[in-house]
């Protein structure tokens, strides 16, 4: 009975996810996104410890305009004086929590809905994927402009608001993988052993889609920097006197013609992130889901 | 406990497709009144061409797929109507292998968790004698014991469906439906599969229904076949009488297309041509009359009954009794 070829050596654990490491590493776009992202987060979270002011501080010797970029203001002041490299550091922590957080809500609302619609189909689907239909057919501007009629933007508030606006694509998505994951062989299998509904799901169906839900949820990160930028841009988002890249660069621009430097650095700081973001994502994808 | 170990009757399988809100669609009948039974230690083989139902079948005994209309009972207990809680009990008594193993496998899971899986949902044994139950159905399906520590990926197809076939002994089931379980596998291995199945039946007193294709395997592993076309029983009979003195035009098509070495021999050999017809609208009377040679007028009228000809041995076709086709 035992006939054992002898290609199997005694034990030696390589898990699928080592080779996605693997992969990951050989993408260098990637790589240079997450290493971009990477110094980001840590400027953004200890740079405010070794700045020398505070976001609203003010340097009474640069007040009524924009003060030009000097040794003491590195990236210069804004019209109250206010030192612009301590506000686009501070600024980036906002965006990117909210980005981030957003990106988090928006992952666990579409894999949640988009899990359920593809798990049990039918009526529950139908429902679900109208609802769906109906949140991708708003158009976020108006909406947003009514809800903030309502209430104080608040980053929590935001939060809720980006990841509750983006969510429609991961759920899509996830309804397809679990569509297709369902009539496997070895969920049916689990099935036939008597696992129960959220057995299925979570333990034999979630974990083979991780892979594109990882994906999207890093795309998702660039899209709520983006919408967070956006709204705070245009005064719906976050208000000053706390500073977000998005409401830096309309304060900024009322005085693009004199001073540029106050807008050209929280452009691109948005610019680079949502770059870098979508980098990983890609990167991720080509690790993860290997169709060549 | 007398009588068959399981009792299949009247099963039916519809699907329904292209139905919308606003208009009722069209029904695939893939198992169209099927009964037969099976003793304990038994194995009926199931025949038949792509989309003959065999697959639906054999899911729709464990209620993998939800049968229509009829009766299934195993051991006496009715399996059809069997509420949730007793269908999760009956789970661990009719299990299912797989054709493919390479998609039977969650390969997100290492072969302790799958097995230890299967043992938790059925509370078999304590946690802490549960590695010691994994080493040994291992064992039984010939793999070494620390198997269980890897990946399904680092197995070939064998012995994946060894681990397959390990999964659905965990639970200590009298019947398993294996479903094609070595038709993806290479010949060698196939022997080797066949083998395993052979000495669990004889070992463990198992009861198998084997779909298959390869009428040498049935020959060799099974007790009695089941020829389905259209999702209907055509002929069924003990092994022997089926591959000697076929009775049903379609059997005797089955056979003549496998290939059998007998150098210089000419074979009078009935050759089907074109494709099974669709089962969302089968022909009238008996399915099959649109393929066979012996076809006459009155075919298209009647659902020929299953009727026995012989003890054991049952056939679904009008004219069985003037037509010869034992000649080979």
């Amino acid at each position: 009975m035992v006939d054992i070829s002898p290609s199997l050596a005694p034990p030696r654990a390589r898990r699928p996810l080592g080779q996605a490491v693997a992969r990951f590493r050989r993408h260098r776009m990637a790589m240079g996104g997450l290493v971009f992202l990477v110094a980001m987060g840590l400027i953004v979270v200890f740079a405010p410890f070794f700045l020398p002011y505070t976001y609203d501080g003010q340097d009474f010797n640069f007040i009524g305009s924009p003060g030009a970029m000097s040794a003491q203001h590195w990236l210069g002041t804004d019209e109250l004086g206010r030192d612009a490299l301590t506000r686009l550091v501070y600024g980036g922590r906002v965006s990117l929590g909210v980005g981030l957080l957003g990106a988090v809500i928006s992952t666990v609302l579409g894999t949640a809905i988009g899990a359920v619609s593809g798990f049990y189909r039918g009526l529950v689907d139908i429902v679900l994927m109208r609802f769906t239909d109906v949140m991708l057919s708003i158009p976020t501007l108006p909406l947003v402009l009514l809800l903030s009629t309502f209430f104080r933007p608040s980053p929590v508030l935001l939060i809720g608001i980006v990841g509750g606006l983006i969510w429609m694509g991961t759920a899509r998505l996830v309804r397809a993988q679990f569509l297709a994951l369902r009539e496997r062989e070895y969920v049916e299998a689990a099935r036939a052993l008597g696992a129960g509904g959220a057995r299925l799901m979570f333990r034999h169906i979630l974990p083979n889609a991780v892979g594109p839900i990882s994906v999207a949820a890093t795309l998702a990160v660039g899209t709520s920097i983006m919408m967070e930028s956006g709204l705070s841009f245009l005064g719906f988002g976050i208000l000053p006197p706390v500073p977000t890249w998005g409401n830096l660069l309309n304060a900024a621009s009322a005085w693009l013609g004199i001073a540029p430097w106050l807008a050209i650095p929280p452009g691109l700081c948005i610019f680079c992130t949502v770059l870098a973001v979508n980098f990983v994502g890609e990167g991720l994808r080509d690790a993860l889901e290997p169709r060549l | 406990m007398s009588g068959p170990l399981l009792e299949v009757e009247g099963l039916k399988v519809h699907f329904p497709v292209g139905k919308t809100l606003w208009k009722p669609g069209a029904t695939v009948r893939a198992v169209e009144d099927v009964s037969f039974t099976l003793e304990k230690g038994e194995v009926l083989g199931l025949v038949g061409e792509s989309g003959s139902g065999k697959t639906t079948l054999g899911r729709s005994i464990l209620r993998l797929v939800e049968p229509t209309g009829g009766v299934v009972r195993y051991d006496g207990q009715d399996v059809t109507a069997a509420g949730p809680a007793e269908l999760r009990a009956l789970r661990s008594k009719m299990q299912i292998i797989f054709q493919d193993p390479y998609a039977s496998l969650n390969p997100r899971m290492s072969v302790r968790d799958i097995l230890g899986e299967a043992l938790m949902l059925h509370g078999v044994g304590s946690r802490a004698d549960r590695g010691a139950r994994i080493t040994a159905l291992l064992e039984r399906v010939g793999l070494p014991g620390w198997a269980a520590d890897r990946f399904p990926h680092e197995f070939s197809g064998g012995q994946r469906q060894r681990i397959g076939i390990a999964r659905a002994l965990s639970v200590g089931p009298g019947f398993i439906v294996a479903d094609e379980p070595v038709s993806a596998l290479d010949v060698s291995i196939q022997a080797q599969i066949v083998n395993l199945l052979s000495d669990l039946r004889r070992d463990l007193g198992l009861s198998l229904l084997f779909i298959g294709h390869d009428l040498s395997v049935i020959e060799y592993l099974c007790n009695r076949v089941l020829v389905l076309y259209l999702g209907r029983v055509m002929e069924t009979a003990p092994v022997g009488p089926l591959y000697t003195r076929p009775r049903h035009p379609y059997t005797r098509a089955l056979l003549d297309a496998a290939p059998v070495a007998a150098p210089g021999g000419q074979r009078e050999r009935i050759v089907l041509t074109g494709d099974i017809p669709s089962p969302l609208a089968p022909p009238s009377g008996c399915v099959f009359r649109t393929r066979c040679p012996f076809a006459m007028p009155a075919c298209a009228e009647a659902v020929p009954a299953l009727r026995e000809v012989a003890p054991g041995h049952s056939v679904a076709c009008l004219r069985a009794d003037e037509i010869d086709l034992a000649s080979r």
